[in-house]
């Protein structure tokens, strides 16, 4: 079973919808014993971070998924996700989860393509992906592919080691991190069409371990 | 970097889709699914339903539809049309779709943008505008009006105004259409269209006009839009999306070539 956290951060349902249709049994949730014994954990999540934390500390979910990340299990964090799984963020200068060193940053403004057009924040629509390294995850990934952001703040691990690729808009930023049995990107794969579902499918058979 | 968009209009009333369609697969033409799984794999970037259903008592049919729609596609999806409350904007979002626009409604109260907003994100909240060119005065110094009913009626709101006030009140992305330009496929309003997206910081999707692959170019170049929507173009096969998709990227316009 996969345990999609559910700490009332976003549509949720969509990235049910897509293990659904990829033949993989899943639930929402924020029981913790049930997320503690699930076979992997999906942690999505739109919106603001300091409420995600908030919200996520009231529920003792923070704990749960430092918990759940120790022991090995395979973990991907989606969009939010990806950011406050980092030690602070930014936005609402919240401490966050601390699973990988770094934090969650704004985007610059005004941000400027080298057209020198001014890039609008968000950051909304379909991106590339330039892949630093393989990945379990990635397999299948295809240099075209494209994938679907909707976010004002990005992550920046303290490491390069924990960057996995990157997108262009107005500068380099990590579009997909990852420490051990975890992985985590800006975009929504569950909203990326056919690409972003392989993704999904990949983590979904991933064991959790990465040369 | 950023593609830009191209997102194809589907107009649904009863659970059905208005225009005649006329495509050479195997499509059933009128369901709404059928259709969006159709451009789906075409290789549309987002898809835009806008509800014409007349008789609020039958909007059950149109999230009957959304549930089905977010099986069946893997793209952002929204839906607009008959959206009054926060309660019609969370019944649409909890059946599957990303975004969820209000227009009339918004102009009669500004504050569903808001409290839209602050529920579900700014992500999820587009501004519709339906926009009429009219001789500049000192109420309507952009010379650009909003309107509503289809353009019958004349609310006395600058549009450059309310794209930046609904862009306060904290709606996530604009769409953006011309009633001048709407149905004559001869263009966009390109003055209309960049002057918008060059004064507001959110995406501005360009409505109303599209008749060939030149006019989404000078959408994207000219009027700065960050996404085009199409109709009439695609439906009624005048153009794939691949081929609109193809022709933009010769010209130079970043566009998402591959989705397989």
């Amino acid at each position: 079973m996969i345990a999609i956290i559910d700490y009332k951060a976003g549509n949720l349902k969509s990235v049910e919808r897509a293990l659904n249709k990829l033949g993989f049994s899943c639930r929402i949730t924020n029981g913790k014993e049930e997320i503690l014994s699930a076979e992997r954990i999906i942690f999505p999540g739109v919106g603001a971070a300091g409420k995600a934390i908030e919200d996520l500390t009231h529920l003792g979910l923070d704990k749960t998924l430092r918990q759940a990340f120790e022991t090995g299990k395979p973990v991907l964090g989606i969009c939010l996700g990806a950011q406050i799984i980092l030690d602070k963020s930014e936005e609402n200068n919240a401490r966050c989860l601390g699973l990988i060193e770094g934090k969650a940053k704004s985007f610059p403004s005004p941000l400027f393509s080298v057209k020198e057009e001014r890039l609008k924040i968000p950051h909304m629509g379909w991106n590339d992906v330039c892949l630093i390294g393989k990945h379990p995850v990635l397999e299948g990934m295809m240099p075209h592919d494209e994938f679907y952001f909707v976010h004002s703040y990005y992550p920046m691990p303290a490491s390069n080691e924990f960057i996995i690729g990157t997108t262009d808009y107005g500068m380099d930023f990590p579009s997909i991190i990852g420490n051990k049995n975890l992985i985590a990107m800006q975009f929504h794969p569950e909203k990326s069409g056919e690409p972003g579902l392989r993704i999904l499918k990949n983590f979904c058979m991933w064991d959790g371990h990465h040369a | 970097m950023l593609s830009k968009r191209i997102i194809p209009c589907l107009d649904v009333r009863d659970g059905k889709t208005t225009k005649g369609i006329k495509f050479k697969e195997n499509v059933d033409i009128g369901d709404p699914v059928a259709m969006a799984r159709f451009y789906y794999e075409q290789g549309a970037d987002e898809i835009v339903f806008y509800d014409i259903t007349a008789s609020s008592d039958r909007r059950d049919i149109m999230i009957d539809v959304v549930h089905r729609v977010a099986e069946e596609i893997f793209i952002p999806f929204s839906v607009g049309g008959g959206i009054r409350t926060i309660e019609d904007m969370r019944a649409v979002l909890l059946a599957g779709a990303e975004k969820v626009s209000v227009n009339s409604e918004a102009i009669k109260k500004p504050k569903i943008i808001s409290q839209g907003a602050e529920a579900f994100g700014s992500q999820c909240i587009v501004l519709g505008m339906d926009v009429k060119r009219v001789e500049a005065s000192k109420s309507i110094p952009s010379g650009y009006e909003m309107v509503i009913h289809g353009g019958r009626t004349y609310t006395g709101i600058d549009a450059l105004f309310w794209a930046k006030e609904g862009e306060r009140l904290g709606a996530g992305e604009i769409c953006l259409n011309s009633i001048d330009a709407d149905g004559t496929q001869d263009g966009y309003e390109l003055t209309l269209t960049s002057l918008i997206s060059e004064n507001v910081n959110i995406p501005v999707i360009a409505s109303g006009g599209a008749g060939n692959i030149d006019h989404m170019f000078d959408a994207f170049t000219q009027g700065k839009a960050d996404a085009a929507l199409i109709a009439s173009i695609v439906h009624y096969g005048t153009y794939t999306i691949k081929e609109i998709k193809e022709n933009l990227h010769a010209k130079g316009v970043k566009v998402r070539r591959t989705w397989g």
